[in-house]
């Protein structure tokens, strides 16, 4: 008789036949003529043109930080608004300090501009400082 | 890979019983490649809708032309959009099939005397395997389309030659 595992394992090795069968029957039926065009990477019918790994601009992070922030707010606050009745008072001071917290940081990121896109250039200090007679030699001279 | 295809010089009765097998799979799943030129493709949304319901023949629209199997080419065919429609013909996997929807992508339509930026015929950039009729066709020509490729793909066999590419 099987045991609780047994079925398990069972599935396992069912799976593992579809799988492979699929992907062997596959491999025996398919045409498989490839060429430049077919093997070219799908741009929704446009020249491929680089690489698919791009640097991202790091404001992007910013605000995807800020909307995962609000995306969760919203989240929560569904299911509190459906049983909201039901909770009362509680769940009404209990949400006020929820979204309370939020508000300040929302409120912090308004004031840093962060939701700002185009942002001040920041400025770069530059280090000034005098070097005694002598000391600096030329960048690959060598000696 | 692809060990079985067009491999066999004559038929037998292995490969004709894989043969009904295999191509009712494929004619039972012709996945569409989704997209519209013009307003032929109206009349395929229409025909997708439930009045029509193409995809009780198997017709499901796929975003991206690796898991299509039939391109119907729904509209007028311009120059600018026809080097993508052969891109996109490359990118998709065998066995593919092109169905050809109104008279614009069939012989180029109305455009066909003085239409200086629309391709008289899809078929000059890739090859067409049923052309459907009309201006644009009802959703009705469409069908009657599709199971005309679908009697072309059930008369397909592993037993062929290798077509000239």
């Amino acid at each position: 008789m099987l045991t609780e595992f047994g079925k398990i394992l069972v599935f396992l090795i069912l799976g593992a036949v579809f799988v492979a069968g699929g992907l062997i029957a596959a491999w025996l039926l398919r045409p498989h003529r490839p060429y430049p065009g077919k093997v070219s990477t799908y741009e929704c019918g446009e020249e491929p043109v680089g690489n698919a790994w791009v640097r991202f601009n790091v404001r992007f992070y910013v605000v995807a930080l800020v909307f995962l922030i609000f995306e969760v707010e919203v989240v929560f606050l569904f299911p509190w608004a459906l049983i909201y009745r039901q909770l009362g008072l509680f769940a009404f001071v209990e949400m006020a300090v929820f979204l309370l917290i939020l508000i300040v940081g929302y409120a912090y990121v308004w004031v840093k501009g962060d939701l700002d896109w185009d942002k001040p250039m920041p400025e770069i200090p530059v280090l000034r400082r005098q070097s005694p007679q002598g000391t600096i030699v030329k960048t690959g001279a060598t000696s | 890979m692809g060990i079985l295809n067009y491999k066999f010089e004559n038929s037998n009765v292995l490969i004709t019983s894989l043969d009904s097998l295999l191509n009712w799979a494929r004619l039972s799943s012709l996945w569409q490649m989704q997209f519209g030129l013009a307003c032929c493709a109206i009349e395929m949304m229409a025909a997708s809708a439930s009045n029509f319901d193409i995809m009780r023949f198997g017709v499901i629209p796929r975003a991206t032309p690796r898991q299509a199997d039939v391109m119907i080419v729904a509209g007028t065919v311009t120059l600018k959009m026809a080097s993508r429609i052969k891109r996109l013909y490359d990118q998709m996997a065998e066995p593919r099939y092109v169905l050809s929807m109104g008279s614009c992508s069939n012989c180029g339509g109305p455009y066909w005397e003085h239409g200086y930026h629309v391709l008289k015929g899809v078929d000059r950039v890739i090859p067409v395997d049923v052309y459907v009729p009309g201006c644009p066709p009802r959703p009705e020509a469409l069908l009657e389309g599709i199971m005309k490729l679908q009697e072309k793909v059930r008369s397909e066999s592993l037993a062929k030659k290798a077509p000239a590419k």
